[in-house]
């Protein structure tokens, strides 16, 4: 599903990404751990397609395609999907309507009708259900005002609305509450399908226990410096970074 | 209109001109010589046939007006105007006698307001909206004139007014925006052709949402409407006016004038989406929209309310104002003014505290973008007598880009202790963020830009009859095409 190969990426010339290589097959779920400033956000937004990320060299297949080759909203629409780890406040548009632009556009760009406004809401309110978040959100400015959780549980509704096969979280569990855990464990593990993937950026462990990793990653210094099972998650929790830190000078 | 395939082709490429409305209706027209002087004054009085006194009074505002100095102090920069090189007067020829029924209009009329998206006939039938359609110099149409009549709501082209209720007309024109108010209100009280007229009686309230629908098609030809809205005790109305212009490559003048009046617990909501062809990304053509609207509030808890939605002219200049003289009166400004490419925008109000506890309030949302500029200009006073008077403005700017600007220049006199005037001024840039959040989620560019900035105008679309809610949004889309990437 996706293929990374030898990534360089830069950010206002200075290389954070250094020959990343990572390939996720449909069905799995991976994890990726590391230090702060080691890249994985960086990761996620080339994967998005943000402006300013240069790749200086490797590339990237998604579905057999040339990933880079497309505009982020192409890649939305053919099913990258990332809960950003700082979710972004729209003030003024409901989040109903932003939900509802949204998945229209993905409908157009996957050539499925378009949802009315009724029919989104339908959807909407489904989700919501299922993932116990309150109705109430629905009506807000997308973001604005909301607590950390709140933004957090907002990116896994839209997540759940948009039904994304490749889903990349960036952090989604940091500042969450335990019953909030529960609710992205549960948004990602609905998503598990054969023909799906995804990507848990995290810092904890715990998360994994909710959303079992088929692989778990370590990042550090813009490198894959070391995979390896569930087990390992566990083994960094005990001792940290300080490996990858002498590993990588 | 059975939309065949030419018509459809012709559609297609205005919308992908961008400007829509840009097509020109083929018709035969009847005009006047080019340039102003008395005789051109006399033409179109006479071909009004109106009483001695209408003539009268605009020769007495033309000779005026030749004494008058062009405004100077606003904002946008742009060569002197040659007022003899522009017509005066222009109408269909099928209107020379006047069709009693929109059966009788003109198809190629009724066709043209039809592909504005106005089908006045539908109208009439389903939407339950009121519409006169000026086209040039004359209005065309008037739907719901009878049905409107059974209240007593009088609703009809000002040239019919001035035949049919003289009174009214004598006692309310020119009594809130006098001729010798600035140079544009002038030639429009020298030379003003059409518009509309509207008469709500006590204790009325209009059972349905009356518009206007301004369309200037010939060539080199300047609208001056005047449009007169009274609201007698106790009524209420709520009145939408609509303008659209063809694609020209030179300029053209708009030079209208609006005077609302409400006398004692009544309410006028006056709401605007103007939308006159802005000119080319270079700046070519485009209209001079140069307007003085001022509304009274005359009566005690009455109340005036002006919201608009401003996306097109090349040259907007425009100040919606409220004269609060009664007690415990109401002003309201609700503005939206998005610039693009080489437009220019000086707008804003003027509220006028007379009255004891009146208030006032001003919400300011100014969208630039391209190579555009933009200036919120507004006045504030507190008259001695104004005890208790208050006012709030809100004031936003976005911008979209770095070569564009934004303004905000506003003018607070107080000659009121007691009188409160609290303002807030905000400018902002549309976040890279914001727009790559969207784009993730399958938004593309031009809709991102649009999404952020309907949110950024919220304040003020809610404020709009729901009718005009929803093209006003997707005109805000339309207005910024081309503004990113
Ligand atoms: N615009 C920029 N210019 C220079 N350096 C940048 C820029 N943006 C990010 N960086 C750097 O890139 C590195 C990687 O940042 P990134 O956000 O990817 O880290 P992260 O692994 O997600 O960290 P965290 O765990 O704290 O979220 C950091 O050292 C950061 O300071
Ligand atoms: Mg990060």
């Amino acid at each position: 599903m996706l293929e990374i190969k030898n990534l360089h990426a830069a950010v206002d010339g200075t290389e954070i990404l250094k020959g990343l290589s990572l390939e996720i097959n449909a069905g799995e779920t991976h994890a990726i751990m590391g230090p702060n400033g080691s890249g994985k956000s960086t990761l996620s937004y080339v994967l998005a397609g943000r402006d300013g990320y240069k790749v200086t060299k490797g590339e990237i297949l998604y579905k057999g395609q040339n990933l880079l080759d497309l505009s982020p909203e192409e890649r939305a629409g053919n099913g990258v999907f990332l809960a950003f780890q700082y979710p972004v406040e729209i003030p003024g548009v409901a989040n109903t309507i932003f939900l509802k632009e949204a998945l229209n556009a993905v409908r157009r760009h996957r050539g499925e009708e378009e949802l009315d406004a009724m029919a989104v809401l339908k959807v909407v309110r489904e989700k919501t259900k299922e993932l116990g978040i309150s109705e109430d959100m629905l009506k807000r400015a997308v973001n604005v005002g909301f607590s950390g959780g709140e933004k957090k549980r907002n990116e896994v509704l839209q997540m759940a609305v948009l039904n994304p096969s490749l889903a990349i979280l960036d952090e989604t569990d940091s500042g969450l509450d335990i019953d909030a855990l529960k609710i992205v464990a549960d948004g990602v593990n609905a998503l598990r399908a054969p023909d799906r993937a995804t990507l848990v950026i995290t810092h904890y462990q715990r998360l994994l226990d909710h959303i079992v990793p088929d692989k778990v990653h370590v990042l550090a210094k813009g490198r894959i410096q070391r995979s390896g099972g569930k087990a390992l998650a566990l083994e960094l929790e005990k001792n940290g970074y300080a490996e990858f830190a002498e590993a990588a000078a | 209109m059975a939309a065949t395939p030419e018509t459809a082709q012709q559609v297609q490429e205005y919308a992908d001109d961008g400007y829509k409305y840009g097509f020109v209706t083929d018709i035969e027209t009847e005009s006047a010589p080019k340039g102003l002087n008395e005789d051109i004054i006399r033409f179109i009085s006479a071909k009004k046939k109106e009483p001695e006194w209408m003539l009268e009074s605009r020769l007495k505002a033309y000779r005026h007006w030749l004494t008058m100095p062009e405004p100077e102090w606003q904002k946008p920069d742009f060569p002197a105007i040659n007022y003899q090189d522009s017509y005066y007067y222009s109408a269909p020829k099928s209107m020379a006698d006047k069709p009693k029924s929109l059966d009788e209009v003109d198809p190629e009329l009724l066709a043209t307001y039809e592909k504005l998206g106005i089908p006045l006939q539908e109208q009439e039938r389903l939407a339950g909206v009121a519409v006169d359609a000026v086209f040039d110099s004359v209005s065309v149409a008037t739907t719901f004139k009878a049905k409107l009549e059974e209240v007593g709501v009088i609703f009809c082209p000002i040239s019919e007014a001035i035949e049919r209720c003289p009174d009214l007309v004598q006692k309310y024109l020119g009594s809130v925006v006098p001729y010798t108010d600035n140079k544009h209100a002038c030639l429009n009280a020298a030379v003003f052709t059409d518009g509309s007229f509207v008469f709500i009686p006590k204790g009325v309230r209009c059972p349905m949402e009356l518009s206007t629908y301004f369309r200037i098609n010939a060539e080199n030809t300047g609208q001056f409407e005047r449009t007169l809205i009274i609201a007698d005790e106790g009524s209420y109305v709520s009145y939408l006016e609509g303008c659209t212009a063809p694609m020209r490559d030179e300029h053209q003048l708009h030079a209208a004038v609006v005077e609302l009046i409400t006398l004692d617990d009544a309410e006028i909501k006056y709401s605007t989406v103007q939308n006159w062809y802005p000119g080319d990304e270079e700046g070519r053509g485009g209209i001079y929209n140069f307007v003085t609207k001022r509304g009274a509030c005359r009566g005690r808890n009455s109340k005036i309310s002006w919201t608009q939605v401003e996306t097109g002219s090349a040259i907007t200049w425009k100040y919606p104002s409220c004269i609060l003289q009664g007690e415990n009166s109401v002003g309201e400004f609700y503005s939206i003014a998005i610039t693009n490419n080489r437009q220019q925008a000086d707008t804003g109000t003027k509220m006028i505290h007379l009255g004891k506890n009146t208030s006032s309030r001003i919400i300011s949302k100014g969208i630039s973008a391209g190579r555009s500029d933009q200036t919120y200009r507004g006045l504030v006073r507190m008259g001695p007598k104004a005890n208790g008077a208050r006012n709030y403005t809100q004031c936003d700017s976005l911008l979209i880009g770095d070569t564009c600007g934004a303004h905000t220049v506003p003018y607070i006199e107080s000659k009121n202790k007691g009188a409160v005037v609290e303002h807030e001024a905000t400018t902002s840039k549309i976040s890279e963020d914001q727009l790559f959040y969207l784009r993730q989620r399958g938004i593309d560019e031009e809709a991102a830009v649009a999404l952020v900035v309907n949110g950024f105008c919220r304040d003020v679309l809610q404020q709009l009859p729901m009718e005009f809610a929803v093209e006003a949004q997707k005109l805000v889309g339309i207005s910024l095409e081309g503004s990113v990437g």
